[in-house]
């Protein structure tokens, strides 16, 4: 490639850097604006103010932030581990066994994938109100597995697709135990499958909001994503722009934080499952 | 000049058991197979196909939860009720609307975003990659709240900022209007998804055989030519998966709008309205009648590109 060609592909590489996080940079630009700063028209804040921060972490925004940070962890977390637990028997069947029913556990998880959460929401709101289990962790953790298991699935399938598995038949062809073989042949090479999994369903669940603001009602079992949308400001005069801003910042950490570890894995978990499947 | 591409491999064919009756291994095999998979797939129907048939049956009565003793069998009542409301007709425009801008867009800028990622120099792509995936696992709740503030009337820069294009001035109210809001609704859901559309195109360009490319520039094909008649049909597969699965995402769009508007002005889409019978309105029936017409909904767009644009899952899996 000649230098002008080179320098071109450069400069068209920085604009997308510029487009991805700039929405990312404004927000953390308004988490830092004090209330007055809000309207002064420009990018940055003329000062730069904790205040934000303080409201939603001990002031009197938090006792709405932080019970549903809690929530929108441990909810995506179990219902992450719980997926995972199920994916990873089932792609290990299909990857390794020879069984009819394949195609048919493939394509359910397919439609699974595009049903519109909607239309699972309206039928558990009230069945969720009848046993008791609205406003509850399980009532969410249930159908977040609706979101999670079917990518899991797919994406774990691919990844153990990709596995020779004939290594473990030649480490007991080398005196390995079975149980041996499984934990030091076939363990490491499919635990970084197993993980990918995990990151993309947790970034999924993490998502989530539809099940977030129809089946919770209160702190007991509120997610992050749907405590945003019912943020109020100090006063009834003042809008919640800074402690939205300063709660949406928080909870773009943990996912930035996965990005820039993993982003290699992220990315071929996402188009083996897609493309590959 | 048609287009080039490698004719298809041979398949080899998996070795099946003798005929006549299947052996006791692939017995055993088969057994084997559904009790691992079979709690995934049995907690898959659960979670989806119950609901859509309890929703589906609620669909039939007139019940709202504020009255529930006067609950009713109406057969398609709902339905009728539905179908002849301008307002399921509105949301309906509204969701296409902005299913079929968001795609289009998202599919050429997703396509220039995996070019530029394939050309990058060696020493830009990781930062790149990074980039590219912020939009993607940034909460969607947060990107509309990043786009609102951005256009807000009184918090935003964007007022300020581009005063010089014509219909822009220091007091635009971005959201006091239909279709300005469902500009600013339809950017903030292309910020966010563009990212999934090139990742997956940039996995169909790597599966354009070079040799192909070369064959083609020996034989004096212009960049433009080797464009379209040979990158673009060897990664059809992947631009139909992609296009499949963005426009059923699309299709869906309710987060984004809940923040920026909440339906206000006109900019109510499928899901949100069956959001506002059930969980607002606790409209059981009505609610129930749009998610089942939803559910239709989606599963004929499916169906569509599968049969009319002949989306081959396994082939695009490289089966």
């Amino acid at each position: 490639m000649s230098t002008r060609k080179k320098v071109l592909w450069g400069v068209a590489g920085a604009v997308i850097i510029v487009y991805c996080l700039f929405p990312i940079a404004w927000i953390v630009s308004v988490s830092f604006k004090a209330p007055s700063d809000l309207a002064n028209k420009s990018f940055l804040p003329s000062e730069l103010t904790w205040q934000n921060y303080e409201l939603i972490l001990t002031g009197g925004a938090s006792e709405l932030f932080l019970p549903a940070l809690r929530n929108s962890f441990a909810i995506c977390l179990i219902a992450t581990a719980i997926s995972c637990l199920l994916a990873m028997f089932a792609a290990y069947a299909i990857a390794r066994l020879d069984f009819p029913g394949k195609k048919l556990i493939l394509s359910t998880a397919l439609v699974v994938a595009i049903f519109p959460v909607i239309s699972i929401v309206t039928p558990l709101f009230n069945l969720w109100r009848q046993i008791g289990l609205y406003d509850t962790w399980p009532g969410l953790i249930i159908p977040y597995l609706s979101l999670t298991l079917p990518i899991s699935i797919w994406t774990m399938s691919a990844f153990f697709r990709e596995i020779p598995w004939e290594m473990e038949q030649a480490a007991q062809v080398d005196g390995a135990t079975t149980w041996q073989a499984f934990r030091k042949v076939i363990v490491p090479l499919a635990a970084p499958g197993v993980f990918t999994t995990a990151i993309i369903a947790f970034f999924i669940a993490w998502n989530d909001f539809i099940y977030g603001i129809s089946l919770t009602s209160t702190e007991a079992a509120r997610p992050v994503p749907a405590a945003l949308g019912l943020f109020t400001g100090a006063s009834q005069f003042e809008e919640p722009t800074g402690a939205i801003s300063a709660a949406a910042v928080i909870v773009t950490i943990p996912v930035v934080v996965l990005v820039l570890l993993f982003q290699r894995r992220i990315v071929a978990g996402l188009t083996n499952g897609a493309v590959k499947g | 000049m048609t287009t080039t591409t490698l004719p298809p491999g041979k398949k080899t064919e998996p070795v099946s058991a003798p005929k006549g009756g299947i052996s006791d291994r692939a017995r055993s095999e088969r057994k084997l197979g559904w009790l691992l998979a079979g709690p995934a797939f049995l907690v898959m129907l659960l979670v989806t196909a119950y609901p859509i048939l309890q929703a589906t049956y609620e669909s039939l009565f007139d019940f709202r939860l504020t009255d529930p003793d006067n609950r009713a069998f109406v057969g398609l009542g709902n339905y009728g009720v539905i179908l002849s409301d301008p307002l399921w007709w509105q949301s309906i425009g509204v969701t296409a609307f902005i299913t079929v801008v968001t795609v289009a867009v998202e599919l050429v800028l997703g396509f220039g975003l995996a070019l530029v990622m394939v050309k990058a120099l060696r020493a830009l792509r990781p930062v790149l990659r990074a980039a590219i995936l912020i939009p993607y696992a940034v909460i969607t709740v947060v990107s509309a709240f990043a786009w609102q503030f951005a256009f807000d009337i009184n918090s935003g820069f964007v007022n300020s900022w581009f005063t010089w294009l014509p219909g822009v001035a220091a007091d635009t109210d971005w959201f006091g209007d239909k279709w300005t809001s469902l500009l600013v609704i339809c950017l903030a859901e292309i910020w966010k998804t563009t990212p999934f559309i090139s990742l997956l195109l940039l996995a169909g360009l790597a599966q354009v055989p070079e040799v192909l490319q070369e064959a083609a520039k020996v034989d004096g094909a212009t960049r433009w030519q080797r464009m379209w008649k040979v990158t673009i049909p060897n990664m059809k597969a992947a631009i139909m998966v992609a296009l499949l699965f963005r426009t059923l995402d699309a299709f869906r769009v309710f987060d984004t709008i809940f923040i920026m508007t909440n339906g206000a002005n006109g900019t109510e889409s499928v899901s949100f309205l069956a959001y506002r019978q059930t969980i607002a309105r606790l409209e059981i029936g009505l609610g129930s009648a749009v998610s089942v017409l939803l559910f239709l909904a989606v599963v004929l767009i499916a169906f569509t590109f599968i049969k009319l644009f002949k989306v081959d899952l396994a082939q695009a899996r490289g089966e």
